[in-house]
């Protein structure tokens, strides 16, 4: 397979970017996207050029490393799949792709494709935890009864591995799924009950913060969401920072 | 609570909360409009009621006001903040109709359309009413209404802008209201029902005001 590449070149984050034509053939369709930019990078490197950067590590589609923008949508073209688990079969032979880093003013650029998302780590130290006694005497989690619906919904919550497809997709760049989907993997569970209050107000502050957009309800994240997290838990996220201000 | 009025969830309220009054305030403007077309005494009645009791005047007419100024003000505040968000450097490619509807991603469009709608309104009913009561002080006329509203819609310029903007108006409900209820929180079990019933309002209620306009416009051109 023959391919034309158009990728965002861009030597570091105050350096301007921009986009670059590179034609890349020996694609088979069984490569992940992320091998064909293996293939190309050894290309570049045995011409003596700079490789293209690019954030990746488990390939597994589980870590949350791997972004990319690929033809105007975040992870490309396949659904519930991560950019490491789309396959090179889902383009076609002569085809151009466009290849861009994920653009938020919350996410820069780092270099060429790689963005610093530490904004979401910081929105997760916020408030995306239970403060718990480790000194021997904790409870088993699996002693206290959960209700079953409230258990499912809180792990398809805790399924987000905040790679952040949801801000690449959405028109505003919010990150109201991610926020959402960390306040409700606590907000369903007897354990994040305590500190429900503060959790959802502080997320809130540091997404707001950060320089996020407005969520309008578009519904592009949940569809781009390689984990299908579901717009439910953003009416969660609002309820409970309703509730939670109200209450003072 | 300060920290929730600061809140970008705040200005999300705002709007929802100021949408659903301005549907709610729509639909009785609709059943008062329709009673022009199938019983014009009841028409020039309820518009008397509404044009002179002080607190509909005074009271309810400047929380109207309110309600429009604030949602649109916020509308483009939030669209600023939204723009910005994105960062100096925009996509090279962007595909929003893979996953949004362009209803959706375009309410500003639709807005703004909305907005330009509501300039030509005030400047064809609510000025004149303003200048007939309050400049040229006329006596109290019960029976008026009917033939001045029916008058209004003979020129096809002014039928066909209000029927272009009620087209707009449905498309901006039909994200809008539904959207509305998930910024306040509601997505649950009947959030089915709750989009059907959105859905059917903001198509009906636009298609009726379309109806009155066209029926208005044309019944002058037989008579």
């Amino acid at each position: 397979m023959k391919l034309n590449l158009k990728i965002w070149r861009q030597q570091d984050a105050k350096s301007k970017g921009k986009m670059t034509d590179y034609a890349i053939s020996g694609v088979e369709g069984d490569m992940s996207f992320l091998e064909m930019l293996d293939v190309l990078n050894e290309q570049l490197i045995n011409k003596g050029d700079e490789p293209v950067v690019f954030d990746h590590d488990c390939r597994e589609g589980i870590c949350g490393s791997c972004s990319l923008m690929i033809n105007g949508e975040p992870h490309g073209p396949d659904r519930m799949v991560t950019t490491c688990q789309l396959h090179m079969r889902k383009f076609s032979d002569g085809d151009t792709i466009v290849i861009e880093p994920f653009r938020a003013k919350a996410f820069p650029v780092i270099k060429d494709l790689m963005v610093d998302r530490s904004s979401f780590d910081r929105i997760q130290q916020a408030g995306g935890y239970v403060s718990v006694n480790t000194s021997g005497n904790t409870q088993d989690a699996n002693s206290i009864p959960i209700e079953k619906d409230n258990a499912d919904d809180a792990f398809y919550a805790a399924a987000c591995i905040g790679c952040g497809a949801c801000v690449a997709a959405c028109k505003n760049a919010s990150a109201m799924l991610f926020t959402s989907a960390k306040v409700s993997q606590y907000a369903l569970l007897p354990q994040g009950q305590v500190e429900a209050t503060e959790r959802v107000q502080n997320m809130v502050r540091q997404m707001d913060l950060e320089g996020f957009g407005n969520c309008t309800n578009t519904g592009a994240c949940e569809i781009e969401c390689p984990k299908g997290i579901s717009l439910e838990n953003i009416a969660r996220l609002n309820r409970e920072y309703y509730s939670a201000n109200l209450k003072g | 609570m300060s920290a929730l009025i600061k809140s970008s969830l705040a200005r999300k309220v705002v709007m929802a909360l100021s949408g659903l009054f301005l549907v709610f305030f729509l639909g009785q403007h609709f059943v008062i409009n329709l009673t022009s077309v199938i019983a014009p005494d009841l028409f020039n009645s309820w518009s008397h009621f509404m044009g002179y009791n002080p607190l509909v005047q005074y009271l309810l007419q400047p929380i109207l006001i309110a309600g429009v100024v604030i949602h649109f003000v916020m509308g483009f505040v939030l669209e600023l903040q939204n723009r910005a968000a994105r960062g100096a450097v925009k996509y090279a490619s962007y595909k929003g109709s893979a996953n949004a509807s362009w209803i959706s991603r375009n309410m500003l469009i639709s807005g703004a359309v909305i907005l330009a709608f509501l300039g030509l309104h005030f400047y064809d009913f609510w000025l004149p009413e303003m200048a007939y009561k309050y400049l040229e002080s006329n006596p109290e006329d019960a029976t008026r209404y009917h033939e001045e509203t029916v008058h209004k819609f003979e020129p096809f310029w002014r039928t066909i802008i209000y029927v272009i903007s009620f087209v707009l108006l449905a498309l901006h409900l039909l994200h809008g209201f539904a959207s509305s209820f998930q910024t306040m929180g509601v997505n649950n079990k009947y959030s089915a029902a709750i989009k059907t019933f959105t859905k059917v309002y903001a198509i009906a209620i636009p298609a009726g005001f379309i109806f009155i306009a066209l029926y208005h416009h044309f019944n002058q051109i037989t008579h």
